[in-house]
Formats: structure tokens, sequence, C-alpha cells
């Protein structure tokens, strides 16, 4: 870190520099946050409003009619049921396929650097190659895969399809998690007689919290906020919340309501929001786990 | 180290036969809690990377078929002038999202490297969007980029009526709005890689530069900024991974038109394969896919996996 105020810059260019600083990272907040802002102040307008006003313009009068109608009277498709039963999809989906694919994670992840055997270290990597191909490529096979299993366009297609594909990115964050624990203590507990599960529930379980909390983060953030599945493997009232959005926002019939699609948005976008904001820290953790770390 | 194997060995001789058993299963057990992910890898990643690829050679349509034929869907392919507006525009809006983001990012995180009051906050705010589904994004910068109502009305209303800004519905501007709506959802995450490189720059060789009379810019220039050289790998690999899967946010927010203005390789994918039933030119248009990222991103894993073992 350079520390600017003790460098050789005078006291005077130095207190203007770090107010322009100030300025800049001010403005920057924002240019993130202005459209969080037009999307809520939108989604609060009456259609009239929001012809009469502009985007930075406040309510002239607060109505939560666009929340309501976004969420159980809109029309998606056919169906004009709002986003509650997509919202409620996603979470069905969502939350099984976060566990699984946590759990298969941590187990690989413990095999993968307390018990080596020859040949995983070549798995790993090749499981790693998974986390790097785009999905356009698998998904013509697994639509037939799925239509042969009898799960194309069900809940279990998508928490399956979902564990598929994320167990890579969990395996990674546990084996280099797990890479960091001493061998001794693993051994020492082996001498003792203690088995592969027993040491697994007793010693390495324990110790994991931080871990699962960043692979059950990045995995409900990643899946909640899938698209490119949920658009290939489900249709009409089986659709993602992500899904459903979409639909709603680019079908043109009748009146588009700019503040009912805003309201829809947010909708969508809360329980990532959610966790974001109760557990930032470690999303920050597990998006550069993912990523930095090889 | 590969200890596993010798454990049970040297465990006294067991006393009965069933506790040999159990010692077998034990040993057998870390391969049989891999077996799964390994024949689910190999079936699911390898072996449908074939599948597709077999089905490129086919002259499949609304159904599988597999007839060989060679070539003729990547004749198609390249061929097909919506292919090669879908490849200007992934290099366009790739080259425009990467470079952007990486400046944003590095600016922001060398700011937020300056001792600054609730660095944390701030750092937060930055990050939120990559929090946001990719549609969510892509819908709320179709709101804000909305001809008529949009920015245009915002500037309108501020005293120039002439203003016009239609990008989104300009065939030749349409792609422009999926890099504004991509940098400003990525580039916090890149501001945060920056800052954790930034953090981890050795402080003694800064301090030697300033003894000898560098300026700060300059002490940026020629030590800090070379020295983040595995930050730039790995942001442009995560980058230029997001830019070539880049199908959310395009459906979101332009639908991949006006016509096939801003089709990126992924929305040509889909449409063909689900859409306009030509899976063969569907799984051509995604192995394609694969070259691409095979060749752009590869190399700078393989560059990450070599540093992370020397490491």
């Amino acid at each position: 870190m350079v520390d600017l105020s003790r460098s050789q810059i005078t006291q005077g260019a130095s207190r203007l520099g770090r107010i322009l600083i100030y300025a800049i990272l001010g403005l920057a907040c924002l240019y993130y946050l202005v459209p969080l802002f037009i999307m809520i102040s939108t989604s609060l307008k009456t259609l009239d409003d929001i012809r009469s006003g502009n985007l930075l313009s406040l309510p002239s009068e607060v109505t939560f009619d666009p929340w309501v109608e976004a969420w159980s009277s809109a029309c998606i498709g056919v169906r004009c049921e709002g986003m509650k039963v997509y919202f409620w999809n996603s979470f069905r989906f969502v939350v099984p396929a976060v566990l699984i694919s946590t759990f298969i994670g941590a187990f690989n992840g413990y095999v993968l650097t307390m018990w080596r055997f020859r040949g995983s270290d070549m798995l790993f990597s090749a499981l790693m190659i998974g986390c790097f191909i785009p999905f356009q490529v698998v998904l013509l096979p697994m639509a037939t895969v799925l239509g042969a299993l009898g799960i194309f366009n069900s809940i279990a297609g998508l928490i399956f399809v979902h564990v598929v594909y994320g167990v890579a990115f969990t395996t990674l964050f546990f084996r280099n998690y797990y890479i960091s624990i001493p061998d001794e203590l693993v051994k020492a507990a082996k001498i003792d007689g203690a088995g592969f599960l027993r040491i697994f529930w007793r010693i390495i379980l324990p110790l994991s919290t931080p871990i699962i909390v960043v692979s059950v983060i990045w995995q409900f953030t990643q899946i909640w906020n899938d698209f490119l599945f949920g658009v290939v493997f489900s249709t009409g009232d089986r659709q993602p919340a992500t899904v459903a959005l979409n639909n709603l926002v680019n079908t043109s019939t009748g009146v588009i309501g700019y503040n009912v699609d805003m309201a829809a948005a947010i909708i969508a976008a809360l329980p990532t929001l959610f966790v974001y904001i109760v557990a930032g820290k470690y999303f920050v953790r597990g998006l550069t786990a993912g990523s930095v770390k090889g | 180290m590969g200890a596993a194997p010798a454990t049970a060995a040297n465990i006294p001789a067991p006393q009965s036969g069933g506790i040999s058993i159990l010692d077998r299963v034990e040993n057998f057990m870390p391969k049989l809690v891999l077996a799964p992910t390994f024949v689910g890898a190999l079936f699911f990643i390898y072996g449908f990377i074939l599948w597709t690829g077999y089905l490129s050679f086919t002259p499949s349509h609304m159904l599988p078929n597999y007839q060989f034929v060679g070539l003729i869907q990547y004749r198609e392919l390249f061929h097909n002038d919506r292919w090669w507006v879908a490849l200007k525009n992934l290099a366009l809006f790739g080259s425009l999202f990467i470079v952007c983001c990486l400046a944003i990012g590095l600016f922001l995180a060398i700011l937020l490297d300056q001792k600054i009051r609730s660095e944390g906050f701030i750092r937060s705010i930055y990050l939120y969007p990559m929090a946001l589904s990719f549609v969510v994004t892509g819908t709320a910068w179709k709101w804000i980029l909305n001809p008529g109502l949009g920015i245009e009305k915002l500037v309108r209303d501020m005293g120039f009526p002439n203003f016009t800004f239609d990008w989104l519905t300009n065939s030749d501007m349409s792609i422009y709005t999926v890099a504004i709506a991509g940098v400003w959802q990525s580039s916090g995450f890149i501001m945060a890689m920056f800052l954790a490189g930034l953090r981890g720059v050795d402080d003694s060789i800064i301090k030697a530069a300033q003894v000898d009379g560098a300026s700060l810019p300059t002490i940026y220039w020629r030590i800090i900024i070379p020295s983040l050289r595995p930050v730039f790998f790995s942001a442009m690999m995560i980058l230029s991974h997001i830019a070539i899967k880049s199908f959310d946010l395009v459906m979101a927010l332009t639908g991949g038109g006006p016509g096939y203005s801003s089709d990126t390789p992924a929305t040509f994918m889909y449409t063909f394969s689900f859409t306009r039933n030509s899976i063969g030119l569907g799984a051509a248009s995604a192995m394609v896919m694969l070259m691409i990222v095979v060749t752009v991103v590869f190399p700078f894993m393989y560059s990450e996996i070599r540093r992370a073992h020397r490491g």
C-alpha cells in the first residue's frame, strides 16, 4: 500500500488530492447506485407519472400497485399470476441443488487432499476444465438425457443439471480450503485408528464452516441467477424466476408496464441481494476463491 | 504425499475376518466417494462434448439424426451472415467489456487503496451488481436506455430538446448497450480483484523507490502496476469467459435485436438449436464456441495452474 499523505507531496496539494480522490470515489458510488435507485423509484410510480416525469424524478405519489401486479397478477406467457409461481419454483430447485452440490464438493475436496491416490490429481484437473467449458456445448445432449430420464421440464431435472455442473466449483472450493489443513492432524487420527468417515465428521467438518458458507453462497447466487439452463430445460409454469422475468419484460402485448417490469426485476433480485447484504464478506471470498486460486 | 494406501497396512493385523473386510472397505472409500464425480465428469463434460461434436457432423434438424455427413454444418455456419454478425459482436463487445472493466477496476482499486475512510462500505457498493442476475441487469438497463422515456428524456428535460439516444433500437449501436450494462455489472468485481492484488504488493520496494525520489505516479506506473501482472491475467481470463458465454444479458437487454444486430455466438446457438430447429447447425456453433474458449481462456488457465503449483 502506498501512503499518499506521507509521501513527498506538499501538504496543501495532498489535501486537494484527497478531496479529488473522495470526489471520484463518490461519483463511482453514484454510477453503481443510480440504476438501483431508478429501478426502485420507477417501480413505485404510476404509468402516467412515468410518462410525465423522467428517470431521476421521484414518484409524485408512491404506489405499490406495480409490486402487487408483478407478484400476483402480471401476465407471463399465457398465465396471469405474476412472478410468485416462478419465484417459488426457483427456491424449490435452488435449495436442494445448493445443498447437494456443496455436500458432494466437501467429500470430493476431502478425498482430493487427505486421501490422495494415483490419478486423483489428474481427476481434479479434468474436473477443473468443467468450470470453463461454455455450457452451450452440453445443452443438446443434456436435453436428450433429461428426456430419456423423464425429468425434462421438471424441478428434479433442474436440480440434476445444476448439481452436475456445480460440483466442479464446489470441489474446487473445498479442495483449495482443505489443502491448507496440516497433514499431521489427519495422520495422527489415522494412526489412532480413525477411519475415513470418522475423520471427516469429527475433524474435517468442524473446521469447514467458513468454506461451507462460501460454497453455499456462491452456489445459491449462481443457481438462482442462472438463465441458460432454466430457459432450455423448462417451459411454462415450471420455469425459474429469471426466465419468467425475461418473458414478462419481453412479451410486448398491450401497454408496457415499465413500473411492473422494475418491480418484477427487484423481486427476482431480492434473494441474492439479501444474501449479499447479509454475507457479503463470504460472497467476495467465494468470487476470488473460485477465480483467482488455481 | 500419497499417504492414503499405507494406513491400513500400518494398523496391527486384524483379529477377525469382519474387521478385515471393514478395512478393505475403508481403503476403498476414497475412490468410492470420488467415483460418482469421476463418472459424472467423464460423461456429462467430456462425453457430452464428443456427443455435441458428433451432432455437428449430422444433418439434425428438429430431432437428433445420427447420419454422418461431414463438415456440411460448419460450411453452412461460416456462410451464414448471422453467424458472422455474432462473431463480430463477440469481438467488439468482448474487447470493449474487457478493456473498460480492467481500466475502471484498476483505477478505482488504486483510489480505494489510499487509506480511505469507510473503505469497506464503498467497496460493497461497487460490488453489489455482481450479486444480480444478468437478466435483472439487462431489464434495468433496457429501461434506462429506453429511447423515448429513458436517458433521452432525462437529457431533454435538462434543456437539450434535440438530444437523441436510441442505441437500443439502432442496429449499428445495439451491441454497445450490451457492453454498457456488462461493464456496470462486472467492473466492481474486477476492482475487488485488483484491490486484493494491491494489498499484496511488497511495501519495501515502494519505500526504496520513494527514498530514491520517485514520484507517486512513477511508482505506480513502473513498479506497482507491473507487479499486478497475475491479477491482470486472472481478470482477463474471467472477463473473456463471461464475454464468450454472454447470453442472458443479451437476451434480456436486446433479445439479439434489432433484427439480429446484437446476436452473440451464445444467442445464435440457442436460437438455432431450440427455436429454429437446426440442431446440427446449433451443435456446430457450440463447438466453435468451445474452440474459442480453448484458444482464449485455456492459456490463461494453464499459466494460473502452473503458478499455483509453484506457489
